[in-house]
């Protein structure tokens, strides 16, 4: 007689799991075609980045050639150097800033949501391969494979960016737009798009609405990270020194008189003699009547009683930033996959 | 054996029950027709038992024991869900090399002998098949896996009828090869007729007739007679269902074997399988389901009604 019998567990182990070899020729049919497209964006980058490297490497030639070094002709070499190419470097990579987005919303967000508005989940998780391992088999190479990519386009980036910084760019590898570019953050940042776009595509179940889920989410986090969290990493430096140290990511300045916080109006006040206007507490715009050897008003608001005060992160930590930045960026990646294998073991159906 | 089982199988999606206080048991060696309206819970009762979905609460199995979802059931039931899904980039070949690697059995010659009688060509990508020929890509697959049980969920919503009557030949050529069972669901109780010799008829969320389709034509019959009877043989008859045409009305009985339990002046005919669904359809209180001997879990719930 059949009867209802509970679950026998014990037997199932004697059904030995599909090997892992089985997926490897799925995922690479099913994904090829997004691999290639972040190989094509990354390369379309890269060409730029290539063909206007190149030319302020070649420029940048002339400018490093230059003796004796730290000469005033040479000063303004590097100067004229970066008034040329800083500017373009810094749109160059503000457009860049979207590579992660990109991946983000095009590799990882149609991974699962595409399978729930096509049906085929039905099809594909009652396969024999069982759908937890499906999901860990897609997830895991793709994940790796996006922050490789990412890797070795921080490689082209930092070459990119040597003659800015051998020419002694104020903004140094700390400042927002470039540190995500170098070191591990950029593969990290990657990684993160790819998992925040799996977790939407599981979450929303279609295809654009994931992506542009993906979008807003990694524009969140990109924005907090940048605005407010990077900068606490470690507790910044103060100084009242106007010379602060080159590179150095500064966070905010301020000009304080008597131990309070000087208003514009205060400073306009005290530079009036000399016709120098404050337009903003670092910006100064010198009048007609401006003594020609009057010089620098930074320095006359100090022998007037002012002090600067700059909160900064100095350039020598730009690697445990990056480790840090890197780290947390990597659990969290880790954190939203396991979530999405979890949720695919959950609700298959709604 | 039987090839699904479920005790008081559950599931709730937000505040509304799907299916409910579910007990089934579909034995091996049948083609179970699983029958009910729209949103009657075929589906749901599907899905739980393939492992797509969790059940709310109690439990099901399949091939006797194995929990829904497990390596053992998902390796030996094959899933042809609604609509056929299927990736529709892939070509015909890689779909069969797909499915190939995601199971432990694959019986490629099979696969492509059959895609070439249906003249499906193996270059060309899923998605530009006709409906049909996606239906039959769909059901090459599921039955290349050589399961134990083939489960088909509204195989034929979308084909048209020559498609109907071609994918449920090749349906019962699987059958007479060799040992598959199979549940496959419907709204159509029509087309199930032919091909179907188990039937499962869910309303509202749960099971209310079970049964192989012989031992239930066997067990009813329509009598025929002047209406004004009807009322006092209702006491006397297990009605299941009354339908008045004029003067006449039609009673559909459960006789349990015994014959010739017309009154005089009454007509006995013998049922048809849609007829009689129909019939427990019409009366959602009616129950007709199998022994204790079959599923220990079903509460004797045998309900006569005699309503207008």
């Amino acid at each position: 007689m059949a009867a209802l019998t509970t679950a026998r567990p014990g037997q199932d182990a004697g059904l030995r799991p599909l090997p892992w070899r089985r997926m490897t020729w799925v995922t690479w049919r099913q994904h090829r075609l997004a691999l290639a497209g972040v190989i094509a964006l990354l390369s379309v980058a890269a060409a730029y980045l290539l063909i206007t490297g190149l030319q302020m490497h070649q420029a940048y030639g002339a400018v490093s050639a230059c003796r004796p070094a730290g000469s005033g002709i040479c000063q303004q070499a590097a100067s004229n150097f970066l008034g040329t190419y800083a500017p373009g470097v810094g749109v160059t990579l503000g457009v860049l800033q979207v590579i992660p987005a990109l991946i983000g919303a095009f590799v990882g967000a149609p991974l699962l949501a595409r399978e729930f508005e096509t049906g085929t989940f039905r099809f594909t998780w009652t396969q024999g391969f069982g759908r937890v391992r499906w999901a860990v088999a897609k997830l895991a190479p793709l994940a790796v494979a996006v922050a490789v990519a990412g890797g070795a386009f921080t490689l082209l980036v930092s070459w990119y960016l040597q003659p800015v910084f051998g020419a002694g760019d104020d903004d140094g590898p700390l400042y927002p737009t470039r540190f995500d570019f170098l070191g591990v953050a950029l593969a990290a940042w990657i990684l993160a798009a790819f998992a925040i776009g799996v977790l939407a595509g599981v979450l929303v179940r279609r295809v654009i609405p994931a992506m542009f889920a993906t979008l807003a989410a990694w524009a969140g986090l990109a924005f907090v990270t940048g605005i407010f969290l990077r900068q606490h990493y470690e507790a910044p430096l103060v100084t009242s020194s106007p010379n602060i140290p080159a590179s150095a990511w500064v966070i905010s300045q301020g000009w304080f008189r008597g131990g309070n916080a000087a208003s514009l109006e205060m400073i306009d006040h005290t530079l009036r003699p000399v016709d120098v206007q404050a337009v903003t507490p670092d910006l100064f715009q010198p009048g007609p009547a401006t003594p020609a050897n009057f010089g620098d008003p930074v320095r006359y608001l100090i022998q007037h009683g002012y002090t600067q005060l700059t909160i900064y992160q100095p350039a020598s930590r730009f690697w445990p930033f990056q480790w840090i930045e890197g780290g947390w960026l990597l659990a969290l990646s880790l954190l939203l996959i396991a979530a999405t294998v979890w949720l695919v073991r959950r609700r298959a159906t709604q | 054996m039987n090839v699904i089982e479920a005790i008081g199988l559950g599931k709730r999606y937000g505040s509304t029950w799907a299916l409910r206080g579910c007990a089934l048991a579909i034995p091996a060696g049948h083609v179970a027709a699983l029958v009910g309206p729209n949103g009657a819970g075929k589906t749901t009762l599907l899905n739980l038992a393939v492992g797509l979905t969790a059940p709310t609460e109690g439990m099901v199995t399949v091939f006797d024991g194995w929990p829904a979802g497990s390596p053992a059931a998902l390796d030996g039931i094959a899933f042809v869900a609604q609509d056929a899904p299927l990736y529709r980039n892939l070509s015909v070949a890689d779909m069969l090399h797909l499915t190939r690697n995601l199971n432990r059995r694959f019986d490629q010659g099979y696969a492509e002998a059959r895609l070439g009688q249906l003249g499906i060509p193996m270059g060309r990508r899923a998605g530009n098949l006709s409906g049909g020929q996606q239906a039959q890509l769909a059901l090459t697959l599921a039955l290349a896996r050589r399961p134990r049980l083939l489960v088909l969920d509204e195989p034929m919503a979308m084909l048209d009828p020559l498609a109907r009557h071609d994918f449920m030949a090749a349906v019962m050529a699987a059958v007479a090869d060799g040992g598959v069972s199979v549940v496959l669901s419907s709204h159509v109780l029509a087309e199930l007729e032919r091909v179907a010799d188990y039937l499962v008829l869910i309303t509202s969320g749960s099971v209310q007739v079970a049964g192989e389709v012989d031992d239930l034509l066997a067990c009813h019959r329509v009598l025929t007679g002047p209406a004004a009877e009807a009322g006092s043989y209702a006491q006397r008859l297990d009605v299941v269902n009354a339908r008045r045409g004029g003067a006449q009305v039609h009673l559909l009985v459960r006789t349990n074997g015994r014959s010739g339990s017309a009154p005089p002046g009454w007509e006995e005919h013998p049922v048809s399988l849609e007829e009689l669904a129909l019939a427990y359809l019409r009366e959602p209180g009616a129950a007709a389901l199998p022994g204790p001997s079959r599923a220990r879990a079903v509460e004797p719930a045998e309900v006569t009604n005699w309503q207008r």
